[in-house]
């Protein structure tokens, strides 16, 4: 034997360097294999997707309860999947077929074709007081308001407009639980997690229905 | 951020495919999908309770290891298949470019083959190689030495073309 053994480190890496990439055929193929795997195995805790509307991307999550987390673009999704790991769990994968309704209803609800959303709701994210304020807010109808005030007379705290404004203001499933609906008594509109312009046009929308 | 793990998703996008040339390299292209598949299940499965900050691929080339261990003691109780397996879908262009070199790889001794694809495929230092072979970091550098100069021969100097 010629061979000598010195430990020429590059000396293999040629051999594989010039292999072609793996290409995106396969990677999605053995992506959807996993999900498929990971919810059969009971596995899959949180499943994203995300959708296009007309008041910008919405990164939809869900875990095995429900829908968990609509994310506004400038929330940042990656930083919102960052805490969707450390709050909920890190078993997190792009799974669109579990929000396939969530996506269809929402599409309908910009299209003005649906005023009330029929899905359930995972309010994991939310705690206390701001989970009991989000659950009063369901009951507001489409296209009507309520002021923060008239929503902490309903959760039973009518001192508690500010702790309502924050509830309001860290709802973790916006656009589907109406926070946009909740306006300030002076009848000006507030501020929004999606932003005023965003809470404009959902207030625009459901008044021309 | 090193003190929380980071969504699966980022670990499948950032790892997945030099875990599946890893496979690739140890088993052929014909049983990599099956232990790629599997070994992100497993990982999967564990990922909550990694340490954050760990060295997620070694921790990943790790579990392949074992499912790869698994599934050359079921080929060597599984018969010879007389017809292709109709479960196989025709090869990728990419594999069939890939197959030759995998192929060669499949003639070489366990241990060398364990030991070019974790440090050559993976990138692994010798050091980590022989965390998961097991024996010493020197005995790690000549089975990977040994396969190497066994490659050149079989599958030639050139690469790919």
């Amino acid at each position: 034997m010629m061979t000598t053994h010195e430990p020429r480190e590059p000396e293999g890496s040629d051999l594989f360097a010039a292999l072609p990439v793996i290409d995106a055929e396969t990677t999605r193929k053995l992506h959807d294999r996993l999900v498929r795997d990971a919810q059969t195995a009971g596995l899959l805790d949180v499943a994203y997707r995300t959708i296009d509307s007309p008041v910008g991307p919405l990164l939809l999550a869900a875990t095995a309860k429900g829908l968990v987390r609509v994310a506004y673009g400038c929330e940042d999704h990656d930083k919102v999947l960052e805490r969707l790991a450390r709050d909920l769990s890190p078993r997190i994968l792009h799974a669109p077929a579990r929000l396939d309704v969530a996506a269809k209803e929402i599409d309908e609800y910009f299209a003005g074709l649906r005023q009330g959303f029929d899905l359930p709701v995972d309010f994991s994210l939310a705690h206390g007081f701001r989970r009991l304020v989000l659950t009063r807010l369901r009951a507001i109808g489409y296209g009507q308001t309520v002021s923060y005030a008239a929503i902490a007379v309903a959760a039973g705290s009518p001192k508690a407009v500010r702790a309502v404004g924050t509830a309001c203001a860290t709802n973790p499933i916006p656009v589907v639980v109406p926070c946009h609906r909740v306006v300030r008594s002076d009848g000006s509109i507030g501020q929004y997690v999606g932003g005023a312009d965003a809470k404009k046009a959902l207030l625009t929308l459901e008044a021309a229905a | 951020m090193s003190t929380t793990l980071p969504p699966f998703e980022e670990i499948v996008a950032t790892h997945g495919p030099t875990v599946l040339r890893v496979c690739r390299a140890v088993l052929g292209p014909m049983d990599a999908d099956d232990a790629w598949s599997e070994t992100f299940l497993a990982a999967l499965r564990a990922y909550p309770t990694l340490q954050p900050g760990s060295n997620v691929e070694a921790w990943l080339v790790t579990i392949a290891h074992r499912k790869a261990i698994d599934q050359t003691r079921a080929r060597a109780r599984r018969p010879i298949p007389v017809d292709p397996l109709p479960e196989h879908p025709a090869p990728s262009e990419e594999t069939r470019l890939d197959g030759a070199l995998w192929n060669a790889m499949q003639a070489l001794p366990f241990k060398q083959r364990m030991a070019v694809a974790y440090h050559y495929v993976a990138g692994m230092p010798y050091a980590d190689v022989a965390a998961i072979t097991g024996g010493t970091q020197d005995a790690a550098r000549r089975a990977a030495a040994d396969g190497i100069a066994t490659l050149r021969k079989t599958y030639g100097e050139g690469g790919p073309r």
